[in-house]
């Protein structure tokens, strides 16, 4: 068994291991806490796929930025987690039957010849000082740079969106008023009084 | 060496294990919006697979725009699940019954 081969079913093991803790945890926290781990594990299978960058921005924007969100919402949220656990017993025998029903019928179809060695022979493997995120920015800024363009603008739909959702004016809360600050005069603020020197 | 049929059925067993999620953690909707995440990220793995194995690049480029429309899919999700808690303090999907569709 080569290195690559070790490396791979170990995090295999692992994502698959994570991946049902995150489906089978009693608590929010231990299934976000280990979804960050099944999200770190994929990045190493990404890594043996020699697809760097996307191994890097799962870590950052996944672990870095979605799934503290998550956290922050499931800590936030005061949540009574006895009453979101009704009904795990009674679903479980049909969900492991899905479970093992799916996962048959999929590794039967991707598991065949179809998708073997003599179909899919092994890519060469790339020399030392090729960059993959060169090579992917690249292409993405000539041929796919619409929709970029679009994700960008999905992206800032989605902060509006969240803030807006998100956002509650409370009736006694002091806020400043700009229009107002900028428009006063020196007459609104300011009062000369002549007197008598004493 | 690893043929791709190994990364197909690894993406294929975290598919069904996030389809299981669904089915047992029906109450609570934040560990759903996790096995939706769960469910992009076996597809992201097939995406990879194949662009590795076939030479191509727009299977990368196609993960890079999927986990964009995830993050901001998982942001909006979220952010309506505050607003959900603050007027109804719950998030049971039992409870969320007011619009009797």
């Amino acid at each position: 068994m080569s290195f690559q081969e070790v490396i791979f079913y170990l995090f295999s093991l692992a994502l698959l291991l994570s991946a049902g803790a995150v489906v089978v945890s009693r608590n929010t926290i231990y299934s976000a806490l280990f979804l960050i781990l099944t999200f770190f594990t994929t990045s190493a299978i990404w890594l043996l796929l020699q697809a760097e960058f996307l191994a890097i921005t799962l870590i950052l924007v996944y672990v870095g930025a979605v799934m503290v969100l998550f956290l922050f919402v499931v800590m936030m949220l005061d949540v009574n987690l006895a009453r979101l656990k009704e009904g795990f017993i009674q679903y479980l025998p049909v969900a492991l039957l899905v479970l093992v029903v799916m996962a048959a019928e999929m590794i039967m179809v991707v598991g065949s010849d179809k998708f073997s060695t003599e179909a899919y022979p092994l890519p060469v493997p790339k020399p030392a000082d090729y960059s993959n995120t060169k090579e992917l920015g690249s292409v993405l800024y000539t041929d796919f740079v619409l929709q970029f363009e679009i994700a960008a603008v999905i992206l800032l739909v989605a902060i509006i969106a969240a803030i807006a959702l998100t956002m509650r004016r409370r009736p006694n809360t002091k806020y400043q008023s700009p229009a107002k600050q900028v428009m006063v005069k020196k007459e609104d603020r300011l009062r000369v009084v002549k007197m008598d020197s004493e | 060496m690893i043929p791709l049929s190994s990364y197909l059925i690894l993406a294929a067993i975290l598919f069904a294990i996030s389809i299981a999620g669904i089915f047992i953690n029906r109450k609570n909707i934040i560990v759903l919006l996790m096995c939706i995440e769960l469910m992009l990220l076996a597809v992201n793995i097939n995406f990879i697979a194949f662009s590795h194995f076939l030479g191509d690049l727009s299977g990368q480029i196609f993960v890079f725009f999927i986990l964009t429309v995830a993050a901001a899919e998982a942001a909006i999700g979220l952010a309506i699940l505050v607003v959900l808690f603050r007027s109804r303090s719950t998030i049971n999907v039992n409870d969320l019954n007011t619009l009797k569709g």
